[in-house]
């Protein structure tokens, strides 16, 4: 799962490239596109996605130490948290769509900063959109270990999947760890 | 000369069907999923080919039309980079001998191993149907904004069906690590590991970090033509020359991932043909991985026309000329185990020594290209595409022939025709240089690529590549003859037809599923031919 | 691979504890002019939230020394993806 997590690092990186490259080129309009972004959604999405790892990590030292209830529970509740980031995110998308904000033919903004913030608005539903499916993938497969665990096939000795799962849950959480503030808060202070 | 007799239970034998085939856990019968699969997809390749050709055998473009060119030469690009050269000597020689030269019974993760043939088979057919239903006109390297604004072909379906295939390699890469990690027999220490082992592992490091920038380059473009996304396009505010980053960070160590296992392959041949241990063993491992990580520095050598900075280009061509080094060395190594080695003149040791002549040339001329000036007069132009078929027909397909007829004994259990693989393997030869050489001169005199017409006074030497195209196209047919025959009526080939020191060699041809009837234990040196005992047997049909 | 990682509920609790902090420092840091420290102060605190996730969530920290040679060399690939290609942006204009 490591060695996938690496190739998940350059995959992700080679957006945060773009971004970086944009961001530096198109400053002020970087920082117009960003204010339209629903910060306490997105900090909210930050802290149930820090509370999802640590109900991940507790549902691994369950697993490690053969307690199928609290791993049970655990599991469960990291998969009600995923729903709750994309329902969250699920909000942002359709309030974004009604203010024109999706890139394309019906995309409306100042005119001042118009093209550059349309880039803006494209790296961020194609970072937000490519971790969205993670998210989904990720809930998927919790969603299978919540079943391996039912059944039995998760014992104190056999507690790998868990551990390996967790990791991969672990790597989408920190990709958005540095999407919020790349995202959310450029230029927050700019009045 | 003692007749060998097949074993009595192989993998070959050991359940008929079509499902024991597809659904197959073994790495052996997935090699051979593989080979099918490439050699399908290196003739419709080929067949692109040979119509580009046909077009250039005139000045006028008279044979297609330009669009239809470009359809042309895109099609041939993209079926023969990603669906035959990436794939093609990991995912059949790699797949196959990987397990058997650790000493293992499979690879880490079997069932993975197949999801990788199917996810190769889903891409390439996705491709095709993109390609046959319309083409893409863009270039195997699908530059922005051309390719996301105004192409009017389908470059999201290929773009995707590359992506999808992509996830094939990264697996294939992943599974190979782990083995190589994880599953050595007892006593085989990383030391003490077949040089083609060194090549794939570093093979598999850049399949890993580099195919992921690829998938999403492939899917930025993908969405912005979909979605009218503006990271390429400078009528939005974008940058062609990013999507140029993104696309060469992976491309061009991927051709690495295609040149590496072949020189793996090459200190194979080269020890067994000369009955010594490599030249300089540490030297070459480490040269395969210098080679994985520097590979990764060289990129912005495809952008020095493109419009990146000087400063960066500058960077860049040190680089280049960086990673030239190991390469050296390994030719250098190579040449050097054949001194006073018992060099043999048997069908994989002329396909050995055909990739050192061919790769050299090719490689040297690379660093004509790492040169900035000289790059701006010569790129892209025929100059250019002769130096990259030099290193990868001329290098990666012989060597991928050289190691199918290598290890065709153990592989098919039966030895083929001596005599007609020697023809065969002149007549690439002969065709391959004629084809190519030629084109090395035309880039000089200033041909572009990409162009279905071109002045007249270039047409002779059109006319001798195209003709060449034709000898090489022959050349390439005549093996599949021959080693179809073989499976039938070939002689059955002994546990190690060559004398060939190696752990592959120790078991049956071919092996039996479990690849040993016990997990061996590896006490001696690689290429320890000092020690060998048994002599070549001979196996001239 | 299932090791015994020797990290107690309390380590967890304690670095989960100290990630919600760090979330409410980049929220609120981001709303005060500090010029361009504003990106490094925010670059800085996501760093070491994903530290703190990848060392003690993911167990890296008690992990064999191959874990960690996987996790230095993405990083360090990433690194050569961000640099090589900021050394052409950066030095555009120089000429």
């Amino acid at each position: 799962m490591w060695v996938f997590l690496a190739t998940e690092v350059l995959f992700f990186g080679g957006m945060f490239l773009t971004y970086s490259i944009y961001r530096h080129a198109y400053p002020s309009a970087f920082i117009a596109a960003s204010r339209e972004m629903i910060v306490w959604a997105g900090t909210i999405n930050t802290a149930v996605l820090i509370t999802s790892s640590l109900t991940v990590v507790l549902a691994v030292h369950a697993a490690a130490a053969g307690q199928r209830r609290a791993l049970l529970l655990f599991l469960m509740i990291t998969i009600l948290l995923g729903f709750v980031f994309l329902g969250i995110k699920g909000y942002e998308y359709w309030t974004e769509f009604g203010e024109h904000h999706f890139p394309g033919r019906s995309f409306q903004f100042d005119a001042r900063y118009a093209p550059q913030a349309e880039i803006f608005f494209s790296l961020y539903f194609m970072m937000t959109g490519l971790h969205a499916v993670h998210m989904i993938i990720g809930i998927g497969i919790m969603a299978v270990m919540f079943w391996l665990s039912w059944r039995g096939t998760i014992t104190r000795e056999y507690s790998s999947p868990i551990e390996i799962s967790g990791l991969y849950w672990h790597f989408v959480d920190i990709v958005w760890i540095f999407l919020f503030p790349l995202l959310y808060l450029v230029g927050r202070h700019v009045h | 000369m003692t007749t060998s007799h097949l074993p009595a239970h192989h993998y070959l034998n050991d359940g008929y069907g079509i499902r024991s085939w597809l659904l197959t856990r073994d790495h052996k019968r997935i090699a051979l999923l593989y080979l099918a699969g490439v050699t399908f997809f290196f003739f419709i390749g080929g067949a692109f080919a040979v119509l580009m050709r046909l077009e250039l055998a005139t000045p006028a473009g008279d044979l297609v039309s330009d669009e239809t060119y470009n359809k042309l030469f895109t099609m041939h690009g993209v079926i023969m980079v990603f669906f035959f050269l990436i794939p093609a000597i990991p995912a059949v020689l790699g797949n196959f001998l990987i397990p058997i030269m650790v000493g293992a019974r499979d690879l880490a993760f079997p069932k993975v191993n197949l999801a990788s043939w199917y996810i190769y088979m889903l891409g390439g057919l996705f491709t095709l149907y993109a390609l046959f239903s319309g083409g893409v006109d863009t270039g195997w390297t699908f530059y922005t904004p051309f390719s996301t604004v105004s192409s009017t072909t389908n470059v999201i379906p290929t773009a995707l069906g590359i992506f999808i295939t992509g996830f094939s390699s990264i697996l294939t890469g992943l599974n190979f690590i782990v083995t190589i990690h994880r599953m050595r027999a007892p006593g085989l220490t990383w030391s003490r590991l077949p040089l083609f082992l060194w090549s794939m592992y570093a093979t598999s490091l850049i399949n890993v970090l580099g195919t992921p920038v690829l998938a999403i380059t492939l899917l930025l473009i993908a969405a912005e033509r979909a979605f009218h996304f503006g990271f390429f396009d400078p009528a939005l505010g974008g940058d062609p020359v990013l999507f140029q980053h993104l696309f060469w960070f992976y491309s061009h160590p991927a051709v690495y991932v295609m040149v590496l296992p072949a020189m793996g392959v090459v200190s194979e041949l080269v020890a067994a043909g000369c009955r010594k241990p490599v030249f300089g063993y540490t030297f070459v491992a480490i040269a395969s991985l210098s080679i994985a990580i520097l590979g990764f520095l060289v990129w912005g050598h495809h952008m020095f026309v493109a419009g990146e900075s000087v400063y960066a280009a500058l960077i860049f061509s040190i680089l280049s000329y960086l990673v030239a080094i190991p390469s050296a060395i390994k030719v250098f190594n190579w040449t050097a185990t054949m001194y006073r080695g018992a060099v043999s003149w048997e069908t994989p040791m002329l396909y050995a020594y055909g990739f050192i002549g061919l790769f050299t040339i090719g490689g040297l001329t690379g660093l004509f290209l790492a040169a900035v000036g000289l790059n701006v007069h010569v790129t892209d132009t025929y100059f250019i595409i002769a130096h990259f078929h030099y290193i990868m027909v001329g290098g990666t397909i012989m060597a991928y022939l050289g190691g199918l007829h290598f290890w065709w004994p153990k592989i098919s259990g039966r030895l083929y025709n001596e005599w007609l693989a020697r023809l065969s393997a002149g007549i690439i030869f002969a065709g391959f240089n004629l084809t190519f050489f030629p084109q090395f001169v035309l880039g000089y005199l200033g041909m572009p690529r990409r162009y279905h017409a071109y002045p007249p006074e270039f047409q002779v030497l059109n006319v001798l590549s195209s003709a060449g195209a034709s000898i090489l196209g022959i050349g390439y047919l005549i093996p599949i003859a021959y080693l179809m025959w073989s499976l039938r009526y070939g002689r059955a080939a002994s546990a190690n037809p060559w004398g060939a020191v190696g752990l592959e060699w120790s078991t049956t041809s071919p092996p039996p599923t479990e690849n040993f009837a016990e997990t061996p234990t590896v006490t001696w040196k690689p290429y320890d031919y000092e020690h060998a005992v048994s002599a070549p047997e001979g196996h001239v049909a | 691979m299932s090791t015994e990682h020797a990290i107690s509920k309390r380590s967890y609790y304690t670095v989960f504890f100290v990630l919600l902090v760090c979330t409410y420092l980049t929220w609120q840091i981001a709303y005060f002019d500090l010029g361009p420290l504003n990106t490094v102060v925010a670059l800085a605190i996501a760093i070491f939230k994903a530290a703190l996730v990848v060392l003690f969530f993911m167990h890296v920290r008690t992990s064999p020394r191959l874990t960690w040679v996987v996790v230095v060399a993405s990083l360090f690939w990433l690194g050569i993806l961000l640099v090589l290609t900021a050394s052409d942006y950066l030095t555009r204009h120089w000429i």
